[in-house]
C-alpha cells in the first residue's frame, strides 16, 4: 500500500496551488497554455476519483451483456468487434443502456460541463 | 525576413506598391503557414493575407486539395458573389516564398463563442442560418467546368476511408463501431447530383461581421460529392459551442438553413442531411483520436493537442443521441 496523502489530494494540491496564485501573474499565450494545464490536473483529479468505481460497474455490464470475463479493455475490444461484425446492435437487449451509462461515465471525467451531457444528466439518466 | 521576399513580390505584381510591413504568423503546421501583412500602398495600406507552403515542402496531405486548388476556388467563389476573400496573386517561383496564394484581408470574426455571444453579433444572429443556406448553395452551384483538379468522393468511400483511420488508431471505442454500422446500413449510395463541395464548412471557417457571412475560408478539403455533405457537417453539434438547439453552427435551425438553400434554388433532402451529420460526427471523433496519436507518437507533446484526444467522448454522447436516443 502506497503512503498517503493520495494523488487525488496531491493533484488537485498543484491544481488550486497553479488557480489560485499561479493564474493572476501571467498573460497572453502563457496563461491559455496555463489554464490547459489546470483542465488537465482537474480531469485527472476526476479520473482518480471516478475511475474505479466506473470500471466495476463497466465490467459488470459487459459481463452481463457478453457472457465473458475479462479486464475492462479487453472486455470494450470484445463488444466493439462483436459490434463491427454484426452480431450485437441495438435490438440487442442492454446495449443502448450498458453505452448510454458508459459514456455517461466518461462525459463525468473528460468533460462535465459539455451541454449535450448537462441535457443528458438533467434527464435524469 | 519574410517581409524582404513579400517586398520583393508585391512591387512586381501590385501598382503602386512600395513594399509591405507588419508581417505577423497567424498559425503554421509542418506543411502549411498563414501570414497577415499590410501592402504599402500610396492610395493607403492594403490588408493581406499569405497562405504558403514554405520552401521544400511540396507535398500536400493525401486529401488536401492543394494550394494551387484552393485559390482557384477563392476565386471563382469570388466572382461568382459566394462570400470569399479577393486572391491577388498565386505565388511564382520567382516569389522566392514557397507554393501558395496572396489574398485580400477581410476583417471580422472567425471566434464562434464572440460570435455566438458578443452585443456585436447580436442583428447579425438570427439571419445566420438562414443566410448559411444561401451561401452554400451558390458554392454548390460553381460550374464544374471550371474547377480546378478535385478528388471525388461517395459516402461509400467515405466511411471506408474513416474506418481506415478508426482501426489504424487501434482504440476499441463500441460507441463508434455502431456508428460505422449504421452509415454502412443507410449509406444513401451516390448523389444524383455531384457538385464541388466544400469539404470544411462550419463555424471557424467563416468570417463573420456584424452583417453576417463576409468570407468563407479553408477550402483545402475541398472535393467533388454530394452537396448535402456541407449542409450535414455544418450542423454536426461539435460546432454549436453549448448551443444545442440551434443545429447550425448554434445560429438557428434546420428548417432556416434548409429554406435559404431552397430560396437560391436548390434542393434540400433532409434524410442526406442526416446522414452527413452523423458521419461528421464521427469524423471529428476520429480526428480527435487522431491528435490523440500525434501528441503520443509525433514531434508535437502539446497539452493543448492531448486535451483534443479527451474530446472524442463529446462525440461518443453526440452519436448516441442522434442514433439511440433517450425518451424525453
Amino acid at each position: 500500500m502506497q503512503d498517503e496523502p493520495t494523488p487525488i489530494e496531491l493533484t488537485k494540491s498543484v491544481a488550486d496551488f497553479l488557480r489560485n496564485d499561479i493564474t493572476p501573474l501571467i498573460s497572453g499565450h502563457q496563461a491559455f497554455k496555463l489554464r490547459v494545464a489546470i483542465n488537465i490536473l482537474d480531469l485527472v483529479t476526476r479520473q482518480l476519483t471516478r475511475e474505479e468505481e466506473s470500471d466495476a460497474r463497466e465490467v459488470e455490464r459487459l459481463r452481463a451483456l457478453l457472457g465473458v470475463d475479462g479486464s475492462v479493455a479487453e472486455l470494450n475490444q470484445a463488444l466493439a468487434d462483436r459490434i463491427a461484425k454484426g452480431e450485437v446492435d441495438l435490438a440487442t437487449p442492454g446495449l443502448a443502456e450498458h453505452l448510454w451509462a458508459t459514456t455517461m461515465d466518461k462525459l463525468a471525467v473528460d468533460q462535465p460541463n459539455y451541454a449535450s451531457y448537462k441535457r443528458e444528466l438533467g434527464r435524469g439518466g | 525576413m519574410i517581409e524582404a521576399e513579400l517586398s520583393r513580390s508585391v512591387v512586381r505584381w501590385c501598382e503602386g506598391a512600395t513594399g509591405v510591413t507588419g508581417a505577423a504568423k497567424l498559425s503554421g503546421g509542418a506543411s502549411q503557414e498563414t501570414w497577415r501583412f499590410d501592402v504599402v500602398h500610396p492610395d493607403g495600406p492594403i490588408g493581406a493575407i499569405l497562405r504558403r507552403s514554405p520552401k521544400g515542402y511540396g507535398a500536400a496531405p493525401t486529401r488536401a486539395a492543394g494550394l494551387a486548388a484552393e485559390a482557384q476556388l477563392m476565386q471563382l467563389a469570388y466572382e461568382a458573389g459566394v462570400p470569399s476573400p479577393r486572391v491577388m496573386h498565386v505565388l511564382a517561383p520567382e516569389d522566392d516564398l514557397g507554393t501558395g496564394f496572396i489574398m485580400q484581408r477581410v476583417e471580422g470574426e472567425t471566434i464562434a463563442r464572440k460570435i455566438l455571444r458578443d452585443d456585436e453579433f447580436a442583428a447579425a444572429r438570427p439571419h445566420l442560418a438562414r443566410q448559411i443556406g444561401g451561401v452554400l448553395a451558390g458554392l454548390h452551384r460553381l460550374p464544374l467546368d471550371k474547377l480546378p483538379e478535385l478528388r471525388r468522393m461517395t459516402a461509400t468511400k467515405e466511411i471506408g476511408e474513416f474506418e481506415r483511420d478508426y482501426r489504424s488508431l487501434n482504440w476499441p471505442k463500441p460507441v463508434f463501431e455502431l456508428a460505422l454500422r449504421w452509415l454502412r446500413d443507410h449509406d444513401p449510395g451516390p448523389s444524383a447530383v455531384e457538385t464541388l463541395v466544400h469539404g470544411d464548412f462550419r463555424n471557424g471557417n467563416l468570417i463573420i461581421g456584424a452583417d453576417g457571412v463576409r468570407a468563407v475560408l479553408d477550402w483545402e478539403l475541398a472535393h467533388l460529392g454530394d452537396p448535402m455533405e456541407d449542409l450535414g457537417w455544418v450542423c454536426v453539434n461539435s460546432w454549436r459551442f453549448g448551443e444545442i438547439d440551434k443545429p447550425v453552427g448554434g445560429f438557428g435551425s434546420r428548417e432556416e438553413l434548409f429554406a435559404g438553400y431552397e430560396a437560391a434554388g436548390r434542393k434540400v433532402d433532409p434524410a442526406r442531411v442526416k446522414f452527413w451529420e452523423v458521419m461528421g460526427t464521427l469524423r471529428w471523433g476520429i480526428m480527435c483520436g487522431g491528435m490523440m496519436q500525434r501528441f503520443r507518437e509525433g514531434p508535437d507533446h502539446s497539452m493543448e493537442r492531448a486535451m483534443i484526444g479527451r474530446r472524442a467522448s463529446e462525440t461518443e454522447i453526440d452519436l448516441l443521441r442522434l442514433l439511440a436516443p433517450r425518451g424525453s
